[in-house]
Order: structure tokens, then C-alpha cells, then sequence
């Protein structure tokens, strides 16, 4: 019962929160209100014992993706107005998109079910020394080792690609060579020099 | 007396579970709370000492030792002034800024294992909600320096995001090691696995993770030398510049607390947590002195909390370029070659390894 209503609790902010990300004027809440559907959907894992997931959700989306593009966001300078002026013109591009991918969602449950889950029957709970981490990890490290390593390549291409992508070396532009700096030693800079004290006239 | 404190027992067990965790959650935060301001009148005196100063010695409480009562001073002072918001501000952003930068900090001493039996939640996953929650840290900063719309306070904002991003790779990477060691994300086994003595503590064989994960822990707390955020001398006061009163003192609450959660995630996962040093050895290990306690805990936080204040009186502030490259270049190639070097260990059975839970 409590798991319930604590569910509608979750889901309505969630909601809400998605609400908001496109409703918002300011970028910047847009992002804030992403994080918080970031929060709420975690914590709707959470309810149904997915806590892996949940806790990774927020340690990589909350704590770091959402952390840079905030970064990004904040140092944005946008006119708003400037951004506004063609939302009536695009809107039907906007409802073609969102009907095809409710289409899509719509079509894969139809077709493949919801993956075994009964819906007349409920959740069931997993026995208390049950982890979620260790089963999640056996399968991920066996049975699908081989698209595992394939995700983390591409991933790494991606990164590749992205920073080649926007690396330039801009001509004359004035750097410091840290290691250079790191490796003067005292001899090269500084000379001690002996004088010979002056007589007191 | 003696029957008395029975029926105490006795009722304290009769209690809902959901009302004993409450009154722990509360005697959790108090004790926080309490040794922060302990922490910073400590921090004072010890850096005055090194400075041949003699540190605040004004104020006292119960006529004790001089400077005792200065942190109820500062305290009582910060609350009874105003709270200016600035007029340009997102007030609400403003408002709420300090609460997140607090929340995380004592959120998570719910997984902490204080002692073998004393802990608010047994969570499997309790080493992935503390990397959650450290990292949920950095909005506090963050929407504090954004909201106020000042140019100071957003400098030292977008410093603190990348610091924070930057040293959080690491010291995952550095706990990924740990996690190796242990064999499990549950806080207390991480501790019971390090049980023998000082030399089975993780220090020992982890001894480069170690140490990224105490520097990384410097820089994540945003204390000197990493202090770039604030970095007086250039960026007047960073992301808590516009903030005032009581406001300001939850920032120094954060920064104080996480000062302590780290010192004791750095005691819990490379020192042994409660374990004493001398179990396991001969003689002295059979002693009351052998015996896993709190006071092990509370020694080896001392002792790292002790670290934090003497970095800060010795260290001159790192550049942001030489911060950066710090993490970047230094920290994280480190964690990840003695990640390596793990494998090896774990593959031939020294060390962590040669213990019975992993064969």
C-alpha cells in the first residue's frame, strides 16, 4: 500500500518535472527541473528494488552529465525572444515527432508484451540478501561480455571523435608548459652570489 | 538503577523500527552537527598554534579552557543577522542553494558504520550511494554562485563544477579499488574484510589509491589547497559571495561536515573503519585494546581531520590550470595503472586476495 502511494507520489513530480523542463523560460530551470525528473525516476526504481540502477542514475546523469551541462547552460548567452520566434512555425514538427515515438512505445509493448511481468498479479520482491549489483554484474560479465565491450568502444570512439572534432590550436596563443614550469629547479633561476662585506668607514 | 536501565532497554526495544531510526537519524546529526562546531573552533586554535598565535581564547563556556564557547558565539552572532538576498537574484534558487549543499553531508552518514553494531542502514549498494551523494554535492555550489547573480559568485561556481567533475573521476576510480579489495559494497564487510591488524588494513596493499583518494577527498571538500572556488584574493569570497547570516553559516556547516564524512570514508575504507590496530598481534591483541570499537573510529578521524587543518596552514593554493591538470593528468592515471596492478594481486592471491572469501 505504502509502496503505491508512494509511487503516485514519485510519478505525478516526475510529471510535473517533465512538465517543467519544456515549459520553463529559463534554460537554466529547464535543466534543474531535468535533474529533478532524474531524482524522481530513481526513486521510482528504488520502489521497485532496482537500487543499482537508481543509484547509478543519479551518480551519472545527476552527478555528472547534468552537473556539465548546467555548466554549459549557465554560461550561455541567450535571447530568449530570439528562440521563441519560431516556435508556431515548427510546432507540428514537434507533434509528428512526439505521436511517432508514442507510436513507437506503443507498438513494441504491443508486440513483445511487457517482458514477462504479470500485471494482474504485481511486483514480486526479490528475497532481503538478494543483490542487485552481483546479478547485474554475472550477466553483464558472461552471458553479454561481448556487447558490453562493444558499448564501452564505441563510447570511446565517441569521445575520440567529439574532442578531434573540436580540438583547434589557435597560432600564438600564450600558454603556460606546466611540466616545464614543474621541472625548474632553484639552480637554473637563482644565483646565490657572495659579496664581500663593505669596511666600516 | 541497574533495573532501571533495563526497562529503559526494554522500551527503547519496544519502539517501531521506523521511530528507533528516526531518534538515531537525530542523534546522528546532533553529533555532526556538534563536532563541525568543535571542528572549526578546533581549526582555528591548531592553525594559530602553527602560526605562534594563540587562536580565539576570549570566549568561554562553564569558565573551561579559553575559546570553548566560540563556536556558539559565531553561531548565536550569524543567526541574529539579516539574510540579504539580492534584489537581482532567482530568489527561490537562492533560498534553496545552502539546504542542497548541506543535505548530501549528513544524508549520507546513514550507510557510515560507526561501530560493528551501530549503523542507520545495512545497504548493499552503500558505497554507489555515497559516490551518488557526494556528487549531488556540487549543486549546492553550483545554484548558489548561479542565483546570485553576481560575476564573482558564478566564477567561483563554474570553478567548483570542474574541480568537483574532475576529482570525482578519481576517487570513484580509487573506491572501484577498494570495492576490488573488499569484495562487496556494503560498508561494514568493507571494514570486517580489512580485519588482522594495521598491515590487513587496504592501506597497506592500496597504498596509491590511498593517497588519490585523500587528495582527491582535499579537493572535493573545496578546503586549501584546492580552495580555488572561494580563492579570496581573487574571486572576493566564489560561490557564497552575496550570502549573509545563517545562510552563509550552512555553506560552512556543508564544507565542515564533508570535511568529516570524508575523513571518516578515508578511516572506513583504507584504515580499517572500527577495527583496532593491534587485533591479531599477540599480547597487546587480546587486551581490551584489541577489541573493534567507536573510539578506533573516532581516533583515526581525528587524526585525518588533523591532516585537513595542517594542509591548509601549510599549503600555498594551487593554481586552477595546475588543479586541473592535478586531477586529469596525475590523479586518475595513478588509480587506474594500480587498478592493474590489482588484477595481478587478485589473479596470483597475495594480499586482500589470499583471504578466504575469495576462493
Amino acid at each position: 500500500m505504502l509502496v503505491e502511494i508512494l509511487f503516485y507520489i514519485f510519478a505525478t513530480l516526475l510529471v510535473a518535472g517533465a512538465l517543467g523542463v519544456i515549459t520553463a523560460r529559463n534554460p537554466v530551470y529547464s535543466v534543474l527541473f531535468l535533474v529533478f525528473c532524474f531524482v524522481n525516476s530513481a526513486a521510482i526504481w528504488l520502489l521497485v528494488e532496482a537500487e543499482f540502477l537508481a543509484i547509478v542514475l543519479v551518480l551519472v546523469y545527476v552527478g555528472a552529465v547534468m552537473v556539465l551541462f548546467l555548466f554549459v547552460v549557465m554560461m550561455l548567452d541567450i535571447n530568449l525572444a530570439e528562440i521563441r520566434q519560431g516556435f508556431t512555425r515548427f510546432a507540428w514538427l514537434g507533434w509528428i515527432t512526439a505521436l511517432a515515438v508514442i507510436a513507437e512505445i506503443t507498438g513494441v509493448i504491443w508486440r513483445n508484451g511487457l517482458g514477462g511481468v504479470d500485471v494482474g498479479r504485481g511486483f514480486v520482491s526479490e528475497p532481503a540478501n538478494y543483490s542487485n549489483t552481483l546479478e547485474l554484474g554475472r550477466v553483464l560479465y558472461t552471458h553479454y561480455a561481448y556487447p558490453f565491450e562493444l558499448a564501452a568502444v564505441l563510447l570511446v570512439v565517441a569521445i575520440v571523435a567529439a574532442i578531434a572534432l573540436t580540438l583547434r590550436r589557435r597560432p600564438g596563443l600564450k600558454v603556460q608548459d606546466i611540466s616545464r614550469q614543474v621541472a625548474v629547479r632553484a639552480e637554473d633561476r637563482l644565483r646565490v652570489v657572495k659579496v664581500s662585506a663593505e669596511k666600516r668607514s | 538503577m541497574h533495573t532501571q536501565i533495563t526497562h529503559l532497554l526494554a522500551l527503547w526495544a519496544s519502539l517501531p523500527q521506523i521511530v528507533r531510526t528516526v531518534v538515531w537519524i537525530l542523534i546522528i546529526t546532533i553529533g555532526v552537527i556538534l563536532c563541525v562546531a568543535f571542528l572549526t573552533l578546533w581549526e582555528r586554535k591548531v592553525i594559530g598554534w602553527m602560526q605562534l598565535r594563540r587562536g580565539p581564547n576570549r570566549v568561554r563556556i562553564f569558565g573551561m579552557l579559553p575559546g570553548l564557547g566560540q563556536p556558539f558565539a559565531d553561531v548565536f552572532k550569524l543567526l541574529t543577522k539579516e539574510v540579504v538576498v539580492p534584489s537581482a537574484a532567482s530568489k527561490f534558487l537562492f533560498r534553496i542553494a545552502p539546504a542542497l549543499a548541506l543535505i548530501p553531508a549528513i544524508a549520507a552518514w546513514a550507510v557510515i558504520p560507526l561501530s560493528p553494531q551501530l549503523v542507520v542502514s545495512k545497504a548493499n549498494a552503500g558505497l554507489l550511494y555515497l559516490l551518488a551523494l557526494s556528487s549531488m554535492g556540487v549543486y549546492g555550489i553550483i545554484l548558489a554562485g548561479w542565483s546570485a547573480n553576481s560575476k564573482y559568485a558564478l566564477l567561483g561556481a563554474m570553478r567548483s563544477a570542474a574541480q568537483m567533475v574532475a576529482y570525482e573521476i578519481a576517487m570513484g576510480f580509487a573506491l572501484v579499488g577498494v570495492l576490488m579489495a573488499a569484495g562487496s559494497m556494503n560498508l561494514g564487510q568493507i571494514v570486517q574484510h580489512q580485519q588482522g591488524g594495521f598491515l590487513a588494513w587496504n592501506w597497506f596493499w592500496l597504498f596509491p589509491l590511498f593517497v588519490v583518494y585523500l587528495i582527491a577527498g582535499v579537493a572535493e571538500t573545496n578546503r586549501a589547497p584546492f580552495d580555488v572556488a572561494e580563492g579570496e584574493s581573487e574571486i572576493v569570497a566564489g560561490f557564497h559571495v552575496e550570502y549573509s547570516g545563517i545562510a552563509f553559516a550552512l555553506f560552512f556547516l556543508a564544507e565542515y561536515a564533508n570535511m568529516i564524512l570524508i575523513s571518516t570514508l578515508t578511516a572506513v575504507f583504507f584504515f580499517g573503519g572500527w577495527l583496532s590496530p593491534f587485533a591479531g598481534y599477540p599480547g597487546i591483541g587480546h587486551t581490551f585494546l584489541g577489541d573493534p570499537s567507536f573510539f578506533w573510529l573516532g581516533l583515526k578521524v581525528f587524526v585525518f581531520l588533523f591532516l585537513f587543518l595542517w594542509f591548509r596552514a601549510t599549503f600555498p593554493r594551487y593554481r586552477y590550470d595546475q588543479i586541473m591538470r592535478l586531477g586529469w593528468k596525475a590523479l586518475i592515471p595513478v588509480t587506474l595503472v594500480w587498478i592493474g596492478v590489482e588484477m595481478i594481486m587478485a589473479a596470483i592471491h597475495i594480499g586482500p586476495w589470499a583471504r578466504p572469501w575469495f576462493h
